[in-house]
């Protein structure tokens, strides 16, 4: 079976300056898959090329197999999108786009049921240019969900939304997922995309510099332990039998798998210093790989 | 069908409701049509005024609604991202601009209801009878087409602000260099023999000598009425930007 979104090769350029730069990614139907890189990275270029907007220069651009720009009409029926600046007409309210958009597709879900699903129901009357910004990115969400789609690409879908709120979008997403729909999310909340995505495409200066699953992109295990006092580094070294870096006074991390032994070792070593256990990490976190990578991006060039 | 319908509904409903635009398509034409049919401002080639000033109000409602009111609101559907937005849904350009078009021609027919109506009660005596108004109505289409490709053609090319300020400029330069309100016989000849090239020119002039005369338009009207009614919706068309 064929990807729900290939991205091969992809160069778009404007002028001179080239915003993506022979990215290739695919995402696969019941799949989440989360686009992060910093501003200028290409990100939103690239889902815009996706959506029919812009032209590949190089490379191709498929969604359910077909061309953005040439079947632009087939796409969009099964595609649900939320664009970074995508509005809505300023006297309507959510009910009325809702209803209006729902007059676009053959078979779509109720205006009511989305309202709902979205916790929207108080502000359903509320004029578009009244709404807070998480209520104008939910409703942005409930219209590209109306269709069913089977791709749904989210342009940063938590920018402006409140705690609640992410977590009735990160729901959402699950459950769309788990319906069978591919979706490619691009966003700067790391912890979002660590929380919603099945893999991660890290993209810099318009090139893909890394992609996988969350454990492939954190590399080898580690034991970051966080104490409540400074400890000696060296001494926690010798008894777990390797080499352990003080990032920090009261943070220390090795390159060793955490066993429940280990960890014992741990506990009873900060037992005996009366320290206590802020944290304990067996992986280098999301943020912490990203701007990792991107360092050694922006070092490199 | 279902979605262009409900856009169209949308549209005129969106169209109604903005207080700016009933001043812009309404109250200006209905005060100018009160006012230059009442008071001696300039000489009219009519023996009643108002038979001059009916006819070029109506030309300044299809200048409004086609060109200005269209330009502004598309440049602002374009400036918040309504337009990116119905891109990726399959209403489509095409439904997207037949909804324009007829919620352009709503208005237009609301508002020459309210100036014939008005017009009326001042004592204006159309002339050209049945095949005048089937006439009129084809010219009207005509002017419709192309300030509206002007109009598409401004919101699509200049930032929202900036095509705000050019639309109603454009507006205040046609307005006054027409025929509308002015005979242009009162004008420069210069400006006389641009302004019927120009659609509003050739759209008043036109309508003045139909209903106005009781005679036909010239020849020239109507190929200026044809230039712009084909060309300015092309020249939108291949301009025309969603972002």
């Amino acid at each position: 079976m064929s990807h729900a979104v290939e991205v091969t090769g992809l160069r778009v350029a404007f002028g001179d300056l080239v915003a993506v730069d022979g990215a290739s990614l695919t995402v696969d139907y019941a799949e989440v898959v989360a686009l992060l890189g910093p501003n200028g990275a290409g990100k939103t270029t690239l889902v815009e090329t996706l959506l029919g907007f812009r032209d590949p220069g190089a490379g191709s651009v498929r969604v359910h197999g077909l061309d953005p720009r040439r079947d632009h009409d087939e796409v969009v029926l099964r595609t649900g999108a939320l664009l970074q600046r995508g509005g809505v007409w300023f006297p309507m309210t959510p009910a009325q786009v809702l209803n209006l958009t729902a007059t676009y597709y053959d078979a779509p879900r109720q205006p009511n049921e989305l309202l709902t699903l979205l916790d929207l129901d108080r502000c359903a009357q509320t004029p578009w240019r009244r709404l807070s910004g998480g209520e104008q990115q939910r409703t942005l969400l409930a219209l590209a969900l109306i269709a069913r789609p089977r791709v749904l690409v989210l342009d940063e879908p938590t920018t402006a939304v409140d705690p609640e709120g992410r977590q009735v979008i990160r729901s959402i997403i699950a459950a769309e997922a788990a319906r069978g729909c591919a979706v490619l999310i691009t966003t700067h909340e790391l912890t979002e995309a660590e929380r919603m995505a099945n893999r991660l495409v890290i993209m810099h200066q318009g090139r893909v510099v890394a992609a996988g699953s969350l454990d492939e992109l954190a590399g080898e295990p580690e034991l970051i332990i966080e104490t409540s006092t400074p400890l000696d580094a060296a001494q926690l070294g010798h008894l777990l039998g390797c080499a352990v870096v003080m990032e920090r006074p009261t943070r220390l991390r090795c390159r060793i798998e955490s066993t429940p032994e280990r960890v014992a070792i741990v506990s009873a070593w900060l037992s005996e210093h009366g320290a206590s256990l802020v944290s304990l990490q067996t992986r280098a976190t999301l943020e912490e790989r990203y701007l990792e990578l991107i360092a050694h991006e922006r070092s490199r060039s | 069908m279902r979605a262009w319908w409900a856009q169209t509904r949308a549209e005129v409903r969106m169209t109604v409701r903005r207080g700016e635009t009933l001043l812009l398509t309404i109250a200006i034409p209905v005060l100018l049509l009160v006012f230059f049919s009442l008071a001696h401002v300039t000489a009219t080639p009519t023996r009643h005024r108002v038979d001059f000033i009916a006819p070029g109000v109506i030309a300044l409602c299809v200048l409004s609604t086609s060109m200005v009111a269209l330009s502004i609101a598309t440049g602002f559907e374009r400036s918040f991202g309504v337009l990116r937005r119905l891109h990726v849904t399959p209403l489509g350009q095409r439904r997207l601009i037949g909804a324009k078009i007829a919620g352009v021609v709503a208005t237009e027919v609301i508002q020459v209801t309210v100036v014939a109506v008005v017009a009326l009660i001042l004592g204006w005596h159309p002339r050209g009878g049945l095949s005048g108004a089937a006439v009129a109505t084809l010219i009207v289409l005509l002017g419709s087409a192309g300030l509206a490709g002007i109009g598409l053609a401004l919101a699509g090319w200049l930032r929202a602000e900036v095509n705000l300020a050019a639309s109603n400029g454009l507006y205040l330069v046609l307005l006054l260099v027409s025929g509308i309100v002015v005979p242009l016989s009162s004008l420069p000849a210069v400006i006389g023999r641009v302004a019927v090239a120009l659609p509003s020119g050739a759209l008043a002039e036109s309508l003045h000598r139909l209903l106005g005369l009781g005679s036909s338009p010239t020849g020239g009207d109507w190929v200026s009425l044809v230039i712009w009614a084909l060309g300015a919706p092309v020249l939108a068309a291949r301009t025309f930007r969603l972002d």
